[in-house]
């Protein structure tokens, strides 16, 4: 019989609590959708009230979103919504927002320019860089389709 | 010529008799909230412990426990020979910047969550040789502190698994001489660092259960006993994952513990606090054994324990090369001893 030492990856596996991955998709679901609602429901305030136009509504959207995000974590509720909604609170923007306010507030102690400045983009570089390279790749070969076709 | 102290592989035997003299502990809220809340010494109502960041309140945390020892035993800083101490954080700033706050001799130990038996060991060790006769050893954890450096910002919206552990808030400090008390320190053994190829920062139990089975297997074999020679046998921080992989992994050895083992990390926290598998951490071990361990012998509940603190040595950036997780656990018995008063 092979003793479990000499296949511990694989016999530990029955000890392992198997992830909800239903519950915890569904959950992801709920929850970004809510937040996407809550985004609709935000520009249509912009549109009707301040009468933007879907165009122009979207900037002041997003910028609510991140304040109310931002707010979110400063008071410590964003982790929370985070640890049951998953992907659902971290896909959106305001996940994005989450992750630079959590790092900005974490790293305090170590003052404003070295603390807060600098590991403010910790978390959210990494999005930031893997955007942008993807933004001028497909940028690209929309160029080059363009000069083809 | 003298008779080696070293029994077997990795067991050291002390020939002189040695004892707990006192301890302390200082915890955060949410172990004071725990099923051993009232054990503790100190309990902090709020995770920063008064004071203006995590780091500080760790500090905080270790300087209450060592003076809570000293009170608690009679004595002062001037009779001390000897710190030990470890924490988790980078360069062991904790322990360092408490033992400046000491002015005593000092040794900085790293074993992660196994330092609190690390400590003891040597500082046993140290004065059954003649080279101290009153030796404190601490060590502690914070969960902030923790998370800020190997994981993520305490506020960030990440999803742990269940199989994650939560760091104990909490410093234990223990006297250790040779003045009679009910707690006497027989013998430790010193763990190799194992590693089965665990890769996953978020299942630590997984990866420590190996260099507990490791370790308890190698002292049972070195003093030639068996299970039943214990009462307890008692991990630092396996909790929900790794405590029933320990179990069988000794099993398949030939010891069988399953009703005599006990893990500090299941003890510190009820179900419902929202901890996934448990507690872990330095503070860990230390505060479950210094505070509840220690009655539980004084009373005389039980009689020979062997506690047995597990650290995971792992670093974020070994993570993120795809490194797997080395572990080690030392383990220190400790017996419940007639005569003598100790607090």
């Amino acid at each position: 019989m092979v003793k479990m030492k000499e296949d511990y990856k694989n016999k530990i596996r029955d000890y392992q609590p198997k992830p909800p991955y239903f519950m915890n998709c569904f959950k992801a679901f709920l929850i970004g959708g809510l937040i996407c609602l809550c985004g609709q429901g935000i520009q249509n305030f912009y549109m009707n009230v301040f009468h933007f136009s879907e165009k122009d509504a979207g900037n002041p959207t997003v910028a609510t979103l991140i304040l109310i995000s931002a707010l979110l974590t400063g008071f410590g509720v964003y982790d929370k919504i985070g640890q049951f909604a998953g992907a659902g609170s971290a896909v959106p923007v305001t996940g994005f927002a989450n992750s630079m306010t959590s790092a900005a507030i974490e790293h305090r102690s170590e003052g404003l320019v070295l603390g807060v400045a600098t590991n403010m983009f910790k978390l959210a570089g990494s999005v930031i860089v893997f955007g942008v390279v993807a933004a001028y790749i497909v940028g690209m070969i929309r160029y080059f389709y363009g000069l083809a076709f | 010529m003298k008779k080696l102290k070293l029994t077997g592989k990795q067991t050291w035997q002390f020939e002189n008799p040695l004892f707990i003299h006192s301890s302390g502990t200082a915890v955060g809220p949410k172990e004071a909230e725990g099923p051993l809340g009232q054990y503790f010494d100190i309990k902090h109502k709020e995770l920063h412990c008064g004071e203006d960041n995590w780091e500080l309140a760790e500090r905080r945390l270790m300087e209450q426990a060592v003076e809570q020892c000293l009170t608690k035993g009679n004595k002062t800083k001037d009779d001390i020979d000897l710190f030990l101490a470890g924490d988790l954080l980078n360069q062991n700033v904790t322990a360092n910047y408490v033992a400046r706050h000491l002015s005593l001799p000092f040794l900085c130990m790293f074993g992660a969550c196994s330092t609190s038996m690390e400590t003891v060991a040597i500082g046993a060790a140290l004065i059954d040789g003649g080279f101290a006769s009153q030796v404190i050893a601490a060590t502690s954890s914070h969960n902030a502190t923790a998370e800020r450096q190997f994981r993520y910002p305490t506020e960030y919206g990440g999803q742990k698994p269940d199989t994650a552990t939560f760091t104990v808030t909490g410093s234990g400090a223990v006297l250790i001489n040779k003045e009679v008390s009910n707690i006497k320190i027989t013998s430790a053994t010193i763990g190799k660092v194992a590693d089965l190829g665990i890769k996953d920062p978020f299942d630590m139990g997984s990866a420590m259960a190996p260099a507990a089975a490791d370790t308890i297997a190698q002292h049972l074999k070195d003093l030639n006993r068996t299970p039943d020679d214990y009462d307890l046998f008692l991990t630092g921080d396996l909790s929900g994952v790794g405590s029933p992989i320990v179990k069988e992994l000794l099993k398949e050895e030939g010891y069988d513990v399953h009703d005599k083992h006990n893990d500090c990390g299941l003890m510190v926290y009820r179900p419902d606090q929202q901890v996934f598998a448990g507690g872990s951490g330095c503070g860990c071990s230390a505060v479950v054994t210094y505070a509840h361990i220690f009655n539980e012998l004084k009373a005389g509940n039980l009689k020979r324990v062997f506690v047995v603190a597990t650290g995971a040595l792992l670093s974020p950036t070994m993570i993120q090369q795809k490194e797997s997780i080395p572990t080690i656990a030392h383990g220190v018995v400790f017996e419940r001893a007639d005569g003598g008063v100790s607090s």
